[in-house]
């Protein structure tokens, strides 16, 4: 369109920036916002099935409308500031824990070709963007002038701050591997199958893909990592003054958060947008970008529905043996991880190819072990189980 | 109030004050303390109690004795029946007052269903303040199937008003018996099911093993009772040691703390005795509906219920404890003095000991493996 | 034990202060002098052969037409398996007797309730105030001559009939 001398006028950079922008804004409005009201839905649909209930079902088919329902409702609540809070950070703070993680959704790769902008320093931008939360956090729990929320304001700016260690670490793994931080460049030194992803190309790299999850998960505040928003032991933590749109903004961001840990995942070690040639071949670019958007969403998501897994079993850390894992345990193995991936890529090439498909069976055998036990857990069951996704 | 250790070093703190409750999700009902902490860490914690107190004693003294027994439902509604029992205990007591054979059963095999359900309470509860949500529903999806049982035998889900003086209210129909045996069939598996959800992972343990310990001393000094006082390891079950009802003729165990994970009478150990508990008022269960009699489910007590001057402690085993209600009477209708003595009441004193130097997680860990019931501490 | 050979060995090494035993009642009691309740208490919990390590209930009564208040402290043994009742009589206008706080710990908590219910003070108690009750109520309420306060916070406790509420 650019080249069709359509802007005539006007000098390029100024219409890449405005291409950018509006590319930007639908990325974020048409894509993050329903993304993150229909992971709500998901989740309490989710954990209603694990805990034999239903979970929203009425408004629209299956509830999907839910999180509408739940926005709109929320916004016609009365605007409700403490008298004795810092009015000014009190309503900044949801909209900087907005920020830092909406940022995040510029350098996502949803294709060959569809991102918003393909930094080179892509997953860095990631790192240093979702810092941003800690900040509004902070501002959350001191500004409420409540000792809870200072409690958990507290307690989670320790959290993520220590647990973006482990995170980058990992990541640097994986940055060590491809030789570039920017996030296409990534996708494009793996592969379309798995066994050219990096999650099974050396056991470091197998390693550091759990700790790179665990960690994103305790930097989403996302149970067992939930202590600051600790429903029964601070009433609801950093979050407790919060009423309406601001309370639902804090959610929103993580939810969406969940969503970015997920694409983050599927770049660095799953393949990204990656498909087989022989499926959709470059000659028809609209089928392919379709097929490639499909498979990252499918791949980003099921790491979503795994975080889900997650918090509706696992019961709660408490914050100084969280602290403890993250600096006595995670840090040294990503350490280990790091220096191994750096170890292996001085092996011969015959050695790289052994260790990889001696991972990938390794990790075969993993996920047989995981049916065989879901299997048992089914068998077992003693309630009735009920498959059907619709009520 | 800064720790003068600190002082000396020149860098001043200041302890922070908070208070956990009166609405707080996971109190058990409606408590407070006032907790005095330094950072993560407790330096005192004050229970502040008297928020549900409803003086259900001096009502005992103003309601005739048969009036009396729904009053005592209330005294801790989630275990209504042992109330019921242990104040028509004390009545009969008093009067000399025959309860007949088929009602003794009757009663057992409402007491032990409300021992369950109570204790799937607790556990479920606990579950959910470690941060498990999950365990939580699923105790209560079968506790629902309980209260239906209890709603078919006595017309009441939460305060039942069964247990009468002289034996029971309503018969146990044979159809009801047959339900209570099918879900005693669903029940035990679920409770094998609950132990790999929550019992055994790992980060349930880690967050309670070796946290607020209770030595068999303190244990006795403090006068706890029941599952916690079974959980430092003291063998005391007042079903098989001051026996009452038909509980001499049923053969079970009593589960007692054995250190399983971390130290002896520690959080876990006082939880793992409630599961096991549940597990042994199955097989108690199965063997009521085995024996039971036929026959009248209540003996003939008058209307004007009158017994003679004197007093008279009837203790029984409820989930929470030993209940002991202390009844004295003048001869008149009315009881002269009605005390209720539960086992929530000596818990919540031993909190404030606990809790110097846990953090405020391990407070709530520890209130709820302590298993603390508002209506029982206030009365 | 038996109750009545407690009661006679007490009476034997302590003549005097132990009186007034009914054993043929359900729960057999003796009255104990308010000045030797500590050591006659302390003897109960410490010297083999009785050891009543439980303090499993402390509780008052009030005997407005006999003018005393009656403290009445069950006593347990979980190794003997037997059990006493000990009662102390006060007179009820000055109700004031020892704490038994050191022996038995819990003792802290039943006594307060005591003190919030009924009025009697418990010497030596380390932290004497009410339990149950705010910390500004008037009066004991479970006194048989208790009459409650008009009003508490400036809110009523008195409630209007149901007849005149209907016809308002």
């Amino acid at each position: 369109m650019i080249q069709n001398g359509a802007f005539a006028g006007m000098p390029k950079e100024v219409v890449y920036a405005i291409a950018m922008v509006v590319t930007a804004l639908i990325v974020l409005s048409a894509f993050v916002a329903p993304l993150a009201g229909v992971t709500s839905w998901l989740e309490r649909r989710v954990w209603a099935r694990m805990q034999s209930r239903v979970g929203p079902n009425r408004v629209g088919p299956q509830g999907i409308l839910q999180w509408l329902a739940d926005g709109i409702k929320n916004l016609l609540k009365e605007d409700l500031i403490p008298t004795a809070a810092d009015a000014k950070l009190f309503s900044l703070a949801p909209y900087v824990v907005f920020m830092g993680f909406l940022c995040s959704f510029v350098v996502i790769p949803f294709g060959g070709s569809l991102i918003v902008a393909d930094l080179n320093i892509g997953i860095l931008y990631i790192l240093a963007v979702t810092s941003l939360v800690v900040v509004g956090i902070l501002m959350a729990g001191w500004s409420s002038n409540n000792k809870w929320s200072l409690l958990g304001g507290m307690r989670s700016a320790a959290q993520i701050v220590s647990y973006e260690i482990p995170a980058g670490l990992a990541i640097l793994t994986i940055v060590f591997l491809a030789g570039t931080m920017s996030m296409q460049g990534i996708i494009k030194a793996q592969g379309w199958a798995p066994w050219d992803w990096f999650l099974f190309h050396n056991p470091f790299t197998f390693g550091a893909f759990f700790l790179y999850f665990t960690a994103a998960l305790a930097e989403g505040n996302r149970t067992p990592f939930d202590i600051p928003e600790a429903e029964s032991e601070l009433v609801a933590g950093y979050v407790t003054e919060y009423s309406g749109m601001r309370f639902l903004f804090f959610f929103f961001a993580e939810w969406g958060n969940l969503y970015v840990i997920g694409a983050v995942a599927t770049t660095l070690f799953l393949g990204g947008w990656q498909v087989p040639p022989w499926l959709v071949s470059e000659n028809h670019p609209l089928l392919l970008g379709i097929a490639q958007f499909v498979t990252f969403f499918l791949k980003a998501y099921m790491w979503v529905f795994v975080a889900m897994w997650v918090r509706a079993t696992l019961p709660r850390v408490r914050v100084d043996q969280l602290m403890a894992l993250c600096w006595k345990y995670m840090v040294p193995l990503s350490f280990i991880c790091l220096l191994g991936t750096i170890g292996f890529m001085f092996m011969s090439d015959q050695g790289q190819r052994i260790f990889g498909a001696l991972t990938l069976g390794f990790a075969i055998a993993t996920m047989i072990n995981f049916f065989r036990r879901v299997g048992f857990q089914i068998r077992e069951a003693k309630p009735e189980l009920y498959f059907k996704p619709q009520i | 109030m800064s720790d003068p250790a600190q002082a000396k070093s020149g860098f001043y703190t200041e302890d922070m004050t908070i208070s956990v409750g009166p609405q707080h999700p996971s109190t058990h009902g409606v408590l407070r303390f006032v907790v005095r902490t330094d950072g993560e860490v407790i330096n005192e914690a004050i229970p502040d109690v008297g928020y549900l107190h409803r003086s259900i004693e001096k009502i005992g003294e103003k309601v005739t004795y048969h009036g009396y027994v729904p009053y005592t439902d209330r005294a801790d509604y989630l275990a209504a029946m042992f109330a019921n029992q242990a104040f028509c205990m004390a009545a009969e007591k008093l009067a000399g007052t025959e309860v007949t054979r088929r009602g003794e059963f009757c009663r057992v095999i409402a007491c032990e269903l409300n021992r369950l359900a109570s204790h799937l309470i607790s556990v479920g509860t606990f579950g959910q303040d470690i941060g498990a949500m999950t365990p939580f529903v699923h105790a209560l999806r079968e506790r629902e199937t309980i209260n239906n049982l209890m709603e078919e035998i006595c017309g009441a889900r939460l305060t039942y008003n069964y247990i009468r003086i002289g034996g029971v209210g309503y018969d146990i129909l044979p159809e009801t018996c047959t339900k209570i045996i099918e879900f005693l069939d669903h029940f035990e598996p679920i409770v094998d099911e609950f132990n790999r959800l929550l019992s055994g992972n790992k980060i349930f343990i880690e967050r309670l093993a070796g946290v607020a310990v209770i030595s068999k001393e303190e244990a006795l000094s403090y006068n706890l009772v029941g599952p916690n006082l079974r959980g430092s390891g003291i063998q005391w079950d007042i079903r098989r040691d001051i026996p009452y009802s038909i509980y001499p003729e049923l053969d079970f165990e009593v589960p007692v703390g054995t250190a399983q994970v971390g130290a002896l009478g520690d959080s876990y150990d006082r939880f793992w005795v409630r599961v096991r508990e549940m597990q042994e008022s199955v097989k108690i269960l199965r063997q009521c509906l085995k024996m039971m009699p036929k026959g009248p489910a209540i003996s003939k007590v008058p209307k004007k219920f009158r017994p003679p001057a004197g007093e008279c402690y009837a203790r029984v085993e409820a989930p929470r404890g030993d209940m002991g209600f202390y009844v004295v009477s003048d001869g008149s209708e009315y009881p002269y003095r009605v005390r209720i003595r539960t086992g929530s009441f000596t818990a919540m004193s031993i909190i404030d000991k606990l809790s110097k130097g846990i953090m405020v997680a391990d407070l709530i860990a520890l209130i709820g493996s302590l298993d603390v019931d508002a209506p029982e501490i206030d009365r | 034990m038996e109750a009545q050979a407690l009661y006679a060995s007490l009476e034997k090494l302590f003549p005097g202060k132990v009186s007034n035993f009914k054993g043929d009642v359900k729960e057999p009691y003796f009255t104990v002098t308010s000045a030797a309740l500590i050591e006659i208490c302390r003897f109960l919990h410490n010297s083999p052969g009785y050891r009543f390590e439980v303090l499993s209930d402390l509780t008052a009564l009030d005997w407005p037409k006999e003018e005393k208040i009656q403290v009445v402290y069950h006593l347990f043994s979980y190794s003997q398996n037997h059990q006493i009742v000990v009662k102390v009589d006060l007179p009820r206008d000055n109700p004031k007797v020892a704490t038994v706080e050191e022996i038995w710990k819990v003792a802290n908590w039943f006594e307060r309730e005591v003190y919030d219910l009924f009025g009697v003070i418990f010497e030596g108690h380390s932290d004497l105030r009410r339990i149950m009750l705010p910390e500004d109520w008037v009066g004991f309420p479970l006194r048989k001559d208790y009459v409650e306060q008009e009003e508490y916070d400036g809110i009523s406790t008195q409630r209007a009939p149901l007849v005149e509420k209907l016809l308002r």
